[in-house]
């Protein structure tokens, strides 16, 4: 389909300003969800009774959107902090299997470059980088791909929690912003799908996180995680040959 | 302790959790050559973890699985995977699953 290595052909001996110019603008449209998101997440923060300071200053030194809202329900709720640590590091368990899915692409870089590509490590600037990662050509300069769009969303993550805290009271409710992580996703995640395997891992994924609700601490984001990377490598025979 | 400071520390405590998940195979992984099987398998983590994300947002509410028209969200988001797979673009995508679950709202 039209998602191969010909979409990335362009970046061909690229230098790292055309790289990062790729990665900025790949991640640019997808802000048009996640700061609806920043702006709900502030919403949550302070109704939890976090102060105001607490809220911004969490979308830097944590930085993982959905983490932030399970920390500001589970304080607000007066839960033990071991409890919140948990949970949190549970919720976000799943960026180890990005952290092993970019590893391959970066392994030449100094300790700095890969501390920073870390920390910049989320599901959307994963999500937007690693079709050029894997498919597009092997250049030296691909890292600053990955840099540009994890930059971009924190930036624009940062702004729209400011902004979340400061005006994010008067959005009306039924406006459902909170709908738009989910449409983000989506928008990820369906023009990503291209054999017959990754929908099936997609199915089994989607349909283990709806009947595994019930684990405690949201350990169903990585059991239902796992079983569709399974699901999906069981069924690699029944991808179509490259030549069909 | 002071109440702030605490939630200071825990904050902290969090991310720097967070930021070893992140770090952990990037930097751990400096001698980690995945074989080919294991490439194969990282390569489903996109559909897998997304959809494990998306389908909760979608069709649970309020604790419940709501798997029928009366889901304002199941109907959008079904919009919006249809705008996803015809035009492969970002804006319309959440552009219209945002319109989509509005106009639903305002018919119910």
């Amino acid at each position: 389909m039209s998602d191969g290595g010909a979409r990335w052909a362009h970046l061909e001996g690229a230098n790292w300003r055309q790289e990062l110019a790729g990665g900025v603008r790949m991640e640019l449209p997808i802000l048009l969800g996640v700061v609806p998101f920043g702006l709900v997440y502030g919403v949550l923060g302070l109704q939890a009774g976090l102060p105001a300071w607490s809220v911004i200053a969490m979308s830097s030194l944590l930085f993982a959107g959905s983490s932030q809202v399970v920390f500001a329900q589970l304080w607000g709720a007066q839960v033990p902090a071991a409890v919140i640590g948990g949970t949190v590091g549970v919720v976000n368990l799943r960026h180890m299997l990005y952290s092993a899915s970019v590893a391959q692409f970066l392994t030449g870089l100094p300790l700095r470059w890969k501390m920073v590509l870390a920390y910049l490590l989320t599901d959307e600037a994963y999500a937007a980088a690693i079709g050029r990662l894997t498919l597009g050509p092997a250049s030296p300069m691909r890292h600053w791909f990955l840099f540009g769009t994890g930059f971009t969303l924190w930036f624009g993550w940062q702004l729209s929690t400011v902004a979340g805290v400061l005006i994010g009271a008067t959005i009306p409710s039924a406006w459902a912003l909170d709908f738009s992580i989910a449409l983000t996703f989506i928008a990820l995640l369906v023009p990503a799908l291209r054999r017959r395997s990754e929908f099936v891992a997609a199915a089994v994924a989607a349909s283990v996180a709806l009947l595994a609700q019930g684990m405690p601490h949201k350990l169903w984001i990585m059991a239902a995680a796992l079983a569709g990377m399974l699901a999906g490598m069981a069924c690699r025979r029944f991808d179509a040959s490259k030549h069909a | 302790m002071n109440d702030d400071l605490w939630l200071l520390l825990v904050i902290i405590s969090c991310g720097l959790a967070t930021f070893a998940l992140r770090l952990s195979f990037i930097v751990g992984g400096a001698q980690f050559k995945p074989s080919r099987r294991m490439q194969a398998i990282l390569g489903y983590v996109p559909p897998a973890v997304l959809s494990a994300l998306i389908a909760p947002e979608i069709l649970v509410r309020h604790g419940h699985i709501v798997f029928g028209l009366d889901n304002p969200r199941l109907l959008a988001g079904a919009v919006a995977v249809a705008v996803a797979f015809f035009t492969r673009s970002v804006l319309a995508t959440i552009a219209c699953g945002l319109l989509a679950l509005w106009a639903v709202q305002q018919l119910f």
